[in-house]
């Protein structure tokens, strides 16, 4: 038993650094700037112009329903859509393309509620004070109400952070040779899956626990300037 | 020299400001009197553009802003920069630093140098006897402190105007003190000031000019010992309406 931990574990983890985390991080990165963009479009209501304002509503809309339709379907069938389904109408991508296009319009469509109420969360008269100081709406945008609503933000995106390594592992569903689909070619050779399975679950909780350490480090310096007790 | 020729503000179900026409001295500590809901923050915060009157015009300097017309970004950013407001609740960045919080504005909207942005913010921290909060945040400082900061947040701006809109009403007699002793200052060194309070002692020491407004118009508009010392009806009501 001991000499299959030893082989096997080093060629799931190396699964995990070649396709769990690039696809984690490349997908998180993508879905939270998707994330921040949705929630500016969906709080803000341009003035002055009727047929700017006229798109604008439309592309509200579109952005809500994208919110909708992305939270109230499964996973697992967003990947075989988007893998298996889209080829019939002539689309079609590479596992890893559709993994990473799937897992970014996810998380941005969960972010972007996270995004949107941490925005929301930061009161008027912080605007108005940049605005008194002679701040355009991008620079109070990025120097002042980001950093204090990224704070905010912080244990929720966090969570959909965390969630998304161990969703990752959906992507064996489509073909992509990721820990979990790793661990399933081992077992089959070997007969082993208990064993196997128990690696990988260690190998997530590995990745995870790191990320909550982090989580936890950065939350400790964003909440610098909060006072906790009384003075 | 500040113009309001017939500025009109209505709020969907109130009529906030009414055919207001109004001139704030420069060099001169202007107050504006009033019961609570006569438009007061209203008016001032027209001035810095924070709120937006449906007519009218307004004249600060050599910057004439018309409210019937679409305003530009750019005259906006115009108007704010020779105004900077103090407000009740100082609004402070929570997330900045005291000196932050001072050079945020010279840096990235006067694109001062770091140096010069943080000199100039040392000396005006000396002005206020709060030198040595550099690097503290807001929440470690008591409301007084974090008033006095606000202002010089104002000043660094080097505004043309600074406007105050009861900048005491938050803070306990003591600290008031402390923040009223600054405004005397400003008065003093002949800064162009616009106050709204409810601090008649202040009003009647260090007002060049009171402006008294009830229900969105101008009740009065002279000298402090027109206002105090020959009141009309009204006005001896609402004075008396002051002490218990
Ligand atoms: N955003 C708004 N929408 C609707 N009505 C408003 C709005 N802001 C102010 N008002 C109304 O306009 C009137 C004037 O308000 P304003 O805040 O200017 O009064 P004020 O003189 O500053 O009063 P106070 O001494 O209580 O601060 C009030 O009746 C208020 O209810
Ligand atoms: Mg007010």
């Amino acid at each position: 038993m001991w000499n299959t931990i030893v082989n096997s574990t080093p060629e799931i983890f190396w699964a995990g650094i070649k396709f769990t985390i690039p696809l984690t991080l490349i997908s998180f990165a993508i879905g939270f700037v998707i994330a921040v963009v949705t929630a500016l479009v969906r709080t803000s209501t341009p003035k002055g112009n009727p047929v700017v304002a006229g798109l604008w509503g439309l592309l509200k809309l579109f952005l809500s329903f994208y919110v909708w339709l992305f939270r109230s379907t499964p996973l697992l069938v967003q990947l075989f859509i988007v893998f298996f389904g889209l080829p019939n109408i002539g689309i079609q991508f590479d596992a890893f393309s559709a993994g990473i296009i799937t897992f970014s319009l996810n998380t941005g469509a969960y972010c972007s509620e996270t995004v949107r109420g941490a925005i929301s969360s930061i009161p008027d008269s912080q605007w108005e004070a940049a605005y008194s100081i002679g701040m355009t709406y991008r620079q109070v945008l990025f120097r002042i109400v980001f950093p204090q609503a990224l704070r905010v933000a912080l244990p929720p995106l966090s969570n959909s952070f965390i969630g998304l390594v161990k969703d990752t592992s959906l992507a064996s569903s489509i073909t992509i040779l990721e820990m979990f689909m790793v661990s399933q070619q081992i077992a089959a050779k070997n007969y082993e899956p208990l064993l196997m399975y128990s690696i990988v679950a260690v190998v997530y909780a590995v990745f995870c626990t790191v990320l909550s350490v982090a989580q936890h480090y950065l939350e400790r310096y964003m909440s610098r300037y909060v006072q906790v007790t009384g003075e | 020299m500040i113009k309001l020729e017939h500025v009109d503000k209505q709020f969907a179900d109130h009529h906030a400001l009414n055919d207001i026409n109004v001139e704030f001295p420069e060099h001169e500590t202007t107050v504006i009197l009033g019961p609570s809901g006569a438009g007061k923050s209203t008016l001032l915060r027209s001035l810095n553009l924070l709120e937006r009157p449906q007519s009218g015009i307004y004249q600060i300097n050599d910057e004439k802003v018309d409210f019937s017309q679409e305003l530009s970004t750019s005259q906006i950013l115009r108007v704010r920069r020779k105004t900077g407001m103090v407000f009740q609740s100082w609004n402070l960045f929570p997330h900045l630093t005291i000196l932050q919080n001072i050079t945020e504005g010279p840096i990235h909207v006067l694109k001062q140098s770091k140096q010069e942005a943080e000199a100039n913010a040392t000396k005006l921290l000396q002005q206020v006897g709060l030198d040595g909060t550099q690097h503290r945040y807001p929440s470690q400082l008591s409301g007084g402190q974090q008033q006095r900061i606000s202002i010089c947040r104002a000043l660094a701006m080097d505004p043309e105007y600074i406007l105050f809109d009861e900048p005491t009403s938050a803070l306990d007699p003591e600290l008031e003190a402390q923040v009223l002793h600054v405004l005397l200052t400003l008065a003093q060194s002949k800064q162009s000031m616009i106050v709204v309070t409810h601090n008649m002692e202040f009003a009647r020491r260090v007002a060049t000019k009171i402006i008294f407004v009830e229900d969105g118009k101008v009740e009065f508009d002279g000298t402090p010992s027109e206002f105090f010392d020959h009141p009309t009806d009204r006005i001896h009501a609402f004075l008396n309406g002051m002490q218990f």
